[in-house]
């Protein structure tokens, strides 16, 4: 190990490996520091993803892959189901060895790794990120670096002691809790199951994504407002002795996730934020590995040119290329999220109705969308609040 | 103050993502509440999923008179 690097990375997530792949393949020097003991482990997430999200930065490989999905469904408050096909494939990740595929690929590339290193402060030089602190086999280190990329996740310290506001309103963050569980025999595995309603997962939504041989990721994350009153954990509870009282529990996680649209100022002199850490997550959908991938392969890139050009500053650019790119689809996405939240158990009954006329093979996430406007014109005026407000 | 019962945290890092003061240390497996730096508004308790964190009131109690 170096004493220096031109970029270390804080966290070793889907965010911190491509962040560290994209900068490496560029020639920089790099090194990832990750506090846990595995890359990949403990998994906290539901793991269900899209394949051209994935496929921009790996090739499919069915060692990381659990499930193949072609369809939806969404439960309605009063059980109505709606199935709806999938115009894209998606799949239920084996995340564990997916993000440890991905740690390989940025190894490949050049860059290092150092796991069980715990980062607890930031150097500085003129008021200038410089480096950091950490902490490694009961041992207090420090390297310097010219940039660093914090992609600590949830949590997202690293961004604070730079003096970036990363903290989220506790209603914004989707508290959830999710188990692993086999004997879950009543699910197709090629369809991803939500339920809504205040029952389930008031302000959220309840998910069982298949993994295969009848088990499943069941799991809910609900706002902060709800969580005050009741837990996720109780939630889940509940669930289970009403659905699926004979399951065989494999794992538990606890996990939040931020439902906020990006943090307004995600770089500051030498540090930039990607994935969680940034609030990089599809604020509607909760999902985050897509997007965090996004967000670490565009400031990898930018930290590497700015490096090799001489320009500190340039780094300011990858504000404006993620916003391009995605931060302000998910600035409407969160708009969206918040009409949903505020739908009533009678509202998302109704548009499962009017959906169920359709033939399940004219049925797309689009055309439902507009079928529950047409059948449903009072809907609309729910809609344009969505949209426009 | 706030009190995490013993042996429960699962290190998930969701009360430490919304607390307004960066009072909460996370490590691998390890939890604490820095408590100089806590203002003792509970958000971490009603974010955290699986009911770890209590509000004691007692303890703050304890705290303010400590100080
Ligand atoms: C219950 C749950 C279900 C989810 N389901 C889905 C889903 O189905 N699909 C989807 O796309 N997304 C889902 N998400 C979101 C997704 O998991 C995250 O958005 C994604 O993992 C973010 O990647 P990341 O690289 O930013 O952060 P992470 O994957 O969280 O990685 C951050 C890493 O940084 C390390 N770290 C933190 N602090 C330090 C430190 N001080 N020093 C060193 N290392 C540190 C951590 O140990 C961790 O390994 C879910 C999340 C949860 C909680
Ligand atoms: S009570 Fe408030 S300040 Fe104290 S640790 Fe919890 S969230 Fe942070
Ligand atoms: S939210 Fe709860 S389970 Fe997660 S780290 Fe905090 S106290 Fe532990």
């Amino acid at each position: 190990m170096q004493n220096e690097y031109d970029i270390i990375v804080v966290g070793a997530g889907p965010a911190g490996t491509m962040a560290a792949r994209f900068a490496a393949e560029m020639g920089v020097s790099v090194l990832v520091l990750e506090k846990d003991r595995d890359v990949g482990y403990p998994v906290r997430c539901g793991e269900a993803v899209s394949k051209a999200g994935i496929e921009e930065f790996i090739d499919s490989d069915p060692k990381f892959i659990a499930s193949v999905i072609n369809k939806f469904s969404f439960i309605a408050p009063d059980d109505t189901e709606i199935i709806i096909p999938l115009e894209e494939e998606g799949y239920v990740l084996e995340r564990r060895i997916f993000d440890y595929e991905l740690a390989k690929s940025a190894s490949e590339a050049g860059a290092g790794f150092l796991t069980r290193a715990y980062v607890n402060g930031l150097l500085f030089d003129n008021g200038r990120v410089s480096g950091v602190k950490f902490e490694h086999q009961g041992e207090q280190k420090s390297l310097t670096a010219k940039i660093v990329i914090a992609a600590d996740g949830v949590e997202s310290r690293v961004g604070r002691w730079a003096g970036l506001k990363t903290h989220i309103d506790f209603r914004d963050m989707e508290s959830a809790v999710q188990i692993t569980a086999a004997g879950i025999n009543d699910i197709n595995n090629d369809t991803c199951y939500f339920y809504f309603g205040k029952e389930y997962a008031p302000e959220g939504y309840f998910w069982v994504f298949p993994k295969g041989n009848h088990s499943a990721n069941i799991g809910l994350g609900v706002g902060g407002n709800i969580g005050k009153k009741k837990s996720a954990l109780s939630f889940l509870n509940d669930f289970m002795r009403k659905k699926y009282p004979q399951a065989s529990v494999l794992t538990t996680i606890a996990g939040g996730v931020p439902c906020t649209p990006t943090l307004n100022k995600i770089v500051a002199p030498g540090i930039m934020l990607v994935g969680d850490a940034a609030r990089q997550v599809n604020p509607l959908s909760g999902g985050g590995i897509a997007s965090g991938m996004i967000g670490g392969s565009i400031a990898g890139t930018v930290a590497a040119e700015s490096i090799k050009q001489h320009k500190p500053d340039y780094i300011l650019e990858y504000e404006k290329k993620w916003h391009d790119r995605l931060g302000k689809r998910h600035l409407i996405f969160n708009r969206i999220k918040e009409g949903i939240y505020n739908f009533s158990d009678e509202k998302f009954n109704d548009i499962a109705h009017a959906v169920s006329k359709v033939p399940v093979e004219n049925r797309s996430i689009g055309k439902v969308f507009k079928t529950a406007l047409f059948n449903k014109p009072s809907l609309l005026v729910d809609v344009a609040k969505v949209f426009l407000f | 103050m706030i009190e995490i019962l013993p042996d429960k945290c699962d290190f998930c890092g969701c009360c430490v993502g919304i607390c307004p003061e960066d009072a909460i240390e996370l490590k691998e497996a390890e939890i604490k509440i820095i408590e100089q730096l806590c203002t003792n508004c509970s958000k971490c308790v009603w974010s955290c999923p699986i009911e770890v964190l209590k509000f004691n009131r007692n303890g703050a109690k304890n705290n303010l008179n400590a100080k």
